[in-house]
């Protein structure tokens, strides 16, 4: 009788202390969200009241800089004007940036598969991206028009060569070891690309993909900037004109919301695509 | 060995140099001949950098000789990969397949469909201490299982000859040594043909038939030592004097072949 019960205390102990352990681990959770999320908060809060202090006791004209409190009131009652244009920016961002994946999957696979093709492309895609977007844009559009075609250009420009990179050295990062095993079990360079070398790459693409995707949205703006009928850029352009400082400023706040938004995304789909990576690195760094 | 029984496995003056550019050549392995026999486990040992490796790779067809033939059965098998299954001294369990897709991935890459191939690995989990991991990932797993995973994937793909290189350099001495008695176990019951390299005298001893010592670079045949101990063999054994008989005459000729290739290494030859 007196084992039963001392049985069940322990029992009883362990069950207390499991649940103590769980509320540990989820406050902790807590605890870490939050000293990620208010540092960035405090920052912004204190510059923002420095520049409204600042705007207020100078009497700046708002045409050269309005206070923050002006940005969001003027801001929020262009709202809707200023979404349809998120909008177009953000189709823009996304297809290019979908071009953009294309073409830098193709080409990194082409050149990991041919040495010769390395040789004869990596100055070509170096080249590329010494080309001054500011020059090549007004072309474009001389060239392709106000449509869809050369924004994705030029965001497919400013955005697949980290792509490139990322991937040609994330195959590589593939253990020459491994594509040794590979072979003796048979595997040609197909099967060993397949099974080794593309895995491999995988978190070394989804780094490239998150600065890439941050180029993608200044990018689309920039085209637009150029000349669009939609558009984040082309809303800038015609509120600098009008002396709407206050409007860009609400624009490019919009912008880096739009930004830090597909920045996180990004996150999402790597833990998604390859949480592999993502619980391996959690067991390193536990240990 | 008795004439009336093929070798599994021949190496016939075996030679191999490599390119090092300019009209330079390394010679890395310079004549080694020796033969396996069906079912038998034998342990190469050798000088650090000495071409161990380089003789697996011919042997697992990765590499082809400069010069010289490697026979599988009688057939020469240069170049051919089908006869040998590998296991190199990492693990080299890939991080993004569970331990299960690990196993199978011999089978996969031969071709066997997918269920099919992990069916089969998931057959040899208990035997190999790995129940109830098939879907854990190879960082979940300790040193020892990891090692266990990396053997059960060079054996389901069902070849002829077991290629061992250092398999648990990498574990603590504990381990290590449980690892070397459940070998010596599923060895028995398999009758598999090993070849295995080691840096471990002790271990080159305590499982195999025969001990191969093999010289400083360029690397040729030393010593070809059987083994003349019962088995199964128990850890007691590791002290008696047969033991350690075997091992000190190993020890000396080693040891010399190490000075040497010790010398190559800091230019004084």
């Amino acid at each position: 009788m007196s084992t039963a019960k001392s049985t069940a205390d322990v029992l009883l102990t362990r069950d207390a202390a499991a649940g103590e352990r769980r509320r540990s681990r989820r406050s902790r959770a807590n605890r870490r969200f939050w000293s990620a999320v208010l540092p960035p908060i405090i920052i912004v809060v204190i510059v923002m009241v420095a520049w409204e202090v600042l705007v207020d006791t100078t009497g700046l004209r708002p045409q050269v800089l309005p206070s923050p409190s002006r940005v969001v009131t003027q801001g929020a009652q262009q709202l809707p004007a200023i979404l349809g244009h998120t909008w177009a920016t953000l189709q823009v961002t996304l297809i290019g940036f979908a071009f953009s994946l294309v073409v830098a999957w193709g080409l990194a696979i082409a050149i990991d598969f041919s040495a010769p093709l390395r040789r004869g492309l990596m100055p070509l895609l170096v080249a590329s991206q010494t080309i001054p977007i500011i020059a090549i844009a007004p072309l474009m559009i001389i060239w392709f028009g106000f449509g869809l075609l050369p924004k994705v250009l030029v965001v497919g420009l400013v955005t697949f060569f980290p792509i490139v990179v990322g991937l040609i050295e994330g195959f590589n990062k593939a253990d020459r070891e491994a594509s040794n095993l590979l072979r003796s079990m048979g595997a040609g360079r197909g099967k060993e690309f397949w099974y080794v070398r593309l895995p491999s790459a995988l978190p070394s693409f989804f780094t490239a993909l998150r600065i890439s995707i941050t180029y993608a949205v200044v990018g689309a703006i920039f085209a637009e900037y150029v000349g669009a009928q939609l558009g984040l850029g082309i809303y800038m352009s015609m509120q600098k004109n009008a002396f709407r400082t206050d409007l860009v400023l609400a624009a490019v706040a919009v912008t880096a919301i739009l930004s830090i938004a597909l920045y996180l995304l990004t996150f999402l789909i790597e833990r998604i695509a390859i949480p592999w990576s993502f619980k391996e690195r959690r067991m390193r760094n536990a240990q | 060995m008795p004439s009336d029984t093929v070798a599994r496995i021949e190496l016939d003056r075996l030679h191999k140099e490599f390119d090092l550019g300019g009209g330079e050549m390394r010679r890395v392995v310079e004549d080694i001949s020796f033969d396996v026999r069906p079912g038998e486990f034998v342990s190469v040992i050798g000088p650090s950098g000495c071409g161990k490796s380089t003789m697996f790779n011919i042997i697992a067809g990765l590499e082809t000789p400069s010069g010289g033939d490697v026979r599988v059965d009688g057939r020469s098998a240069i170049g051919r990969r089908e006869h040998a299954a590998y296991m190199p001294q990492k693990d080299l369990l890939f991080p993004w397949r569970t331990i299960v897709e690990n196993a199978a991935l011999g089978l996969e890459v031969g071709g066997m469909p997918r269920k099919a191939a992990r069916a089969r690995a998931a057959e040899l989990f208990p035997k190999f201490g790995l129940a109830g991991f098939e879907d854990a990932y190879p960082f979940e797993l300790s040193g020892g299982m990891r090692q266990r995973a990396a053997l059960l994937r060079t054996v389901v793909q069902g070849r002829e000859i077991l290629l061992l290189d250092e398999p648990f350099g990498a574990l603590d001495s504990l381990t290590r040594i449980e690892m070397q008695n459940w070998l010596q176990e599923v060895w028995a019951e398999n009758s598999w043909t090993a070849v295995l390299i080691t840096h471990d005298i002790r271990e080159a001893v305590y499982l195999a038939d025969r001990v191969i010592v093999l010289t400083a670079r360029p690397a040729s045949v030393r010593l070809n030592l059987e083994v003349p101990l019962p088995r199964p063999r128990e850890l007691s054994i590791t002290t008696a004097p047969e033991f350690v008989e075997i091992e000190e005459q190993l020890i000396e000729v080693l040891h010399e072949e190490s000075r040497k290739a010790f010398d190559q290494q800091l230019g004084r030859v």
